[in-house]
């Protein structure tokens, strides 16, 4: 009636139905119907085991779901593999660093952007002469400040660097929606604050929902915040009502761990 | 140290300069004429290695590359033998056509069971390859109609080369035969791990799980390298029918999948040319060693093979780069 609410509503950005998964007697993801909005800046958080990496390893295909299904905007992507959910837009980052050791920053980011352009199967033509993808590639490490080690075999990169070279293998293959499990896990507090800067500086065209621990960050990025707990979703809103929500504080923010 | 900063600053120039080629492989190729003229008496066997490079260079585009064990490549290189063979007991002798018959046998048996080869890793890979390698040579046994089973292929005449060429005696036209191959096959691969293709095959054997998350079907990368792998071992059966008019169920042996991956480990994987420095140390040492006792070469190799793998993990050439800038391989 009032013009906002008269807009077609925008289906959002990535949601699921009714998503399970179970390992034999532990139940991980219990019926989950959860939604990020389009451009959103959502916050997933939940105590340790409470299902949230096993959530994106469900959306993005690296598990299979007992039942539910997985939409991004309109269209089912339940079925499709983990690289073709990459080609419609949904990137990951992972908890624990999977990048390529051997590989230098701009290899593998060069990687990345070669798949994303289709050319990744080309035997023929040198590397070097795919200028095109090489200089995306370097951008991208440049964005995250990487450029200047880019030449460096990833596993000498520092713990930190390693961190970002994750968000810009995902950003690489030009995301509209990007799922980061913890991008600053491990990260010593003064530098985290820069993983979340990079973030900040993203185009609005990103979807991002991004797992973290740290409350202060949590509060200060998220539009809206989605709680786990135990294989289910507790609550869902905004900073301010999660943070006035008394399941919430009893269960999650109240208690004295949320390592 | 002044390289890697003016790399970092401009990634064109650091990609190109690992690709470009470098002063010792033009060594290293204009060395491998050295026997037409310093070794005339050994042309038979520097043919032998030409080939068992070859067959090698195959292996370490999948195991090197991408990281696909196997255990059952004779296969690939037996297909090829006994196709550019049964060709020849046909009466189409001529060697190029043959060889190319070889790869396209190989390849498409490559292209069937790499549906197979890109579902599995590692211990299940082993096995699967080997199954299939044992599967094949028996298939080759019982049927002896076609193959000659355990007495070899009868009757296998080899037109000479380009229609000017005979196989001499000496080995003069099988070695720069079996040298060209090698070397052509040798620049196609060194372009395709240069390549887009070859980048993404450092990353399924760098981290198969990072893979399909920047969008990369690997099962259709393996496919592929697998398919181009069998073709080239096809064409190393072949050359190997051709240059020595005979084929037996030797080329399908267990053995010869051993062997091959033997001389790949010690030359070093992932370099193009551990597998051909591997087959020169291998196929010489067995030359020198078994002529002296036949019995104890597989003591000395196996204690080689042992102290390699145990001290220099990337082989002999691994062990080189450490000394000298060696870079064929992407660090
Ligand atoms: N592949 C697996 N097999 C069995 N159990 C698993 C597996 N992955 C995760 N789990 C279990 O599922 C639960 C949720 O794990 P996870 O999704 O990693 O939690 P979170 O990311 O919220 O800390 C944990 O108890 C974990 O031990
Ligand atoms: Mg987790």
């Amino acid at each position: 009636m009032s013009a906002p609410a008269a807009a077609p509503a925008q289906p959002p950005a990535l949601s699921t139905r009714g998503l399970s998964k179970s390992f034999g007697s532990l139940v991980v993801a219990n019926n989950i119907s959860m939604h990020v909005p389009q451009g959103a800046r959502d916050a997933l958080i939940g105590p340790n085991g409470a299902g949230k990496t096993t959530l994106i390893n469900l959306i993005t295909g690296m598990l299979r779901p007992d039942a539910g299904h997985i939409l991004l905007g309109n269209d089912d992507i339940t079925a499709l593999k983990p690289h073709q959910r990459v080609k419609r837009g949904l990137a990951r980052t992972f908890q624990i660093n999977t990048l390529f050791p051997h590989l230098n920053a701009l290899e593998a980011v060069t990687l990345a952007v070669c798949e994303e352009r289709g050319i990744a199967g080309n035997f023929w033509n040198s590397l070097s002469a795919c200028t095109a993808a090489v200089d995306e590639a370097y951008a991208v490490l440049g964005s995250l400040g990487l450029a200047a080690d880019c030449t460096r075999p990833t596993r000498e990169l520092a713990y930190g660097q390693q961190r970002l070279l994750e968000i810009a293998l995902a950003l690489a293959t030009k995301p509209a929606i990007l799922l980061l499990d913890e991008p600053a896990a491990g990260v010593p507090r003064e530098e985290s604050a820069a993983v979340f800067a990079a973030l900040a500086g993203l185009s609005r065209n990103i979807t991002v929902l991004f797992i973290e621990h740290d409350m202060n960050l949590v509060f200060r990025f998220a539009s809206r915040i989605i709680v786990m707990v135990a294989g289910t979703i507790l609550a869902e809103g905004t900073p301010q009502e999660i943070g006035a929500d008394a399941r919430v504080r009893e269960v999650y923010l109240g208690g004295a761990r949320h390592g | 140290m002044a390289f890697t900063r003016t790399a970092a600053a401009d990634p064109h120039r650091h990609l190109h300069a690992q690709a470009q080629w470098q002063p010792i492989e033009l060594v290293f190729w204009a060395a491998t004429l050295i026997p037409f003229f310093l070794f005339p008496k050994y042309l038979a066997l520097a043919s032998q290695i030409a080939i068992a490079a070859l067959f090698a260079l195959s292996l370490d585009l999948i195991l090197g590359y991408a990281g696909i064990v196997s255990l059952g490549h004779a296969a690939l290189f037996g297909v090829g033998a006994y196709t550019a063979g049964l060709l020849s007991t046909l009466g189409w002798g001529d060697p190029l056509l043959g060889l190319a018959a070889g790869a396209v046998a190989a390849g498409l048996l490559g292209y069937v069971t790499s549906f197979i080869i890109a579902r599995f890793r590692h211990l299940a890979l082993i096995m699967i390859t080997l199954g299939l390698g044992q599967l094949i040579h028996e298939v080759a046994n019982k049927a002896s109609w076609l193959t000659g089973g355990s007495d070899g292929l009868q009757g296998v005449r080899i037109g000479p080369l380009l229609g000017r060429f005979p196989f001499d005696l000496y080995g003069y036209t099988a070695y720069a035969y079996s040298l060209v191959v090698l070397f052509v096959v040798f620049v196609f691969a060194r372009r395709l791990v240069n390549s887009p293709f070859g980048l993404a095959l450092r990353g399924i054997r760098e981290n198969p799980v990072r893979m399909p998350a920047i969008g990369a079907p690997s099962p259709a990368h393996v496919r592929k390298i697998y398919t181009i792998a069998a073709a080239i071992a096809g064409m190393a059966g072949a050359l190997l029918a051709q240059t020595t008019s005979t084929v037996s169920l030797g080329v399908l042996d267990f053995q010869r999948s051993a062997d091959v991956l033997v001389m790949l480990i010690l030359g070093g994987a992932g370099w193009l040319y551990g597998g051909i420095v591997g087959a020169i140390i291998f196929m010489v040492a067995r030359d020198q060693f078994s002529g002296i006792n036949p019995q104890l070469w597989y003591f000395w190799i196996g204690l080689l093979l042992v102290c390699v793998v145990m001290f220099l993990p990337n082989g002999v050439l691994g062990c080189l780069q450490l000394a000298a800038p060696w870079r064929s391989k992407a660090s």
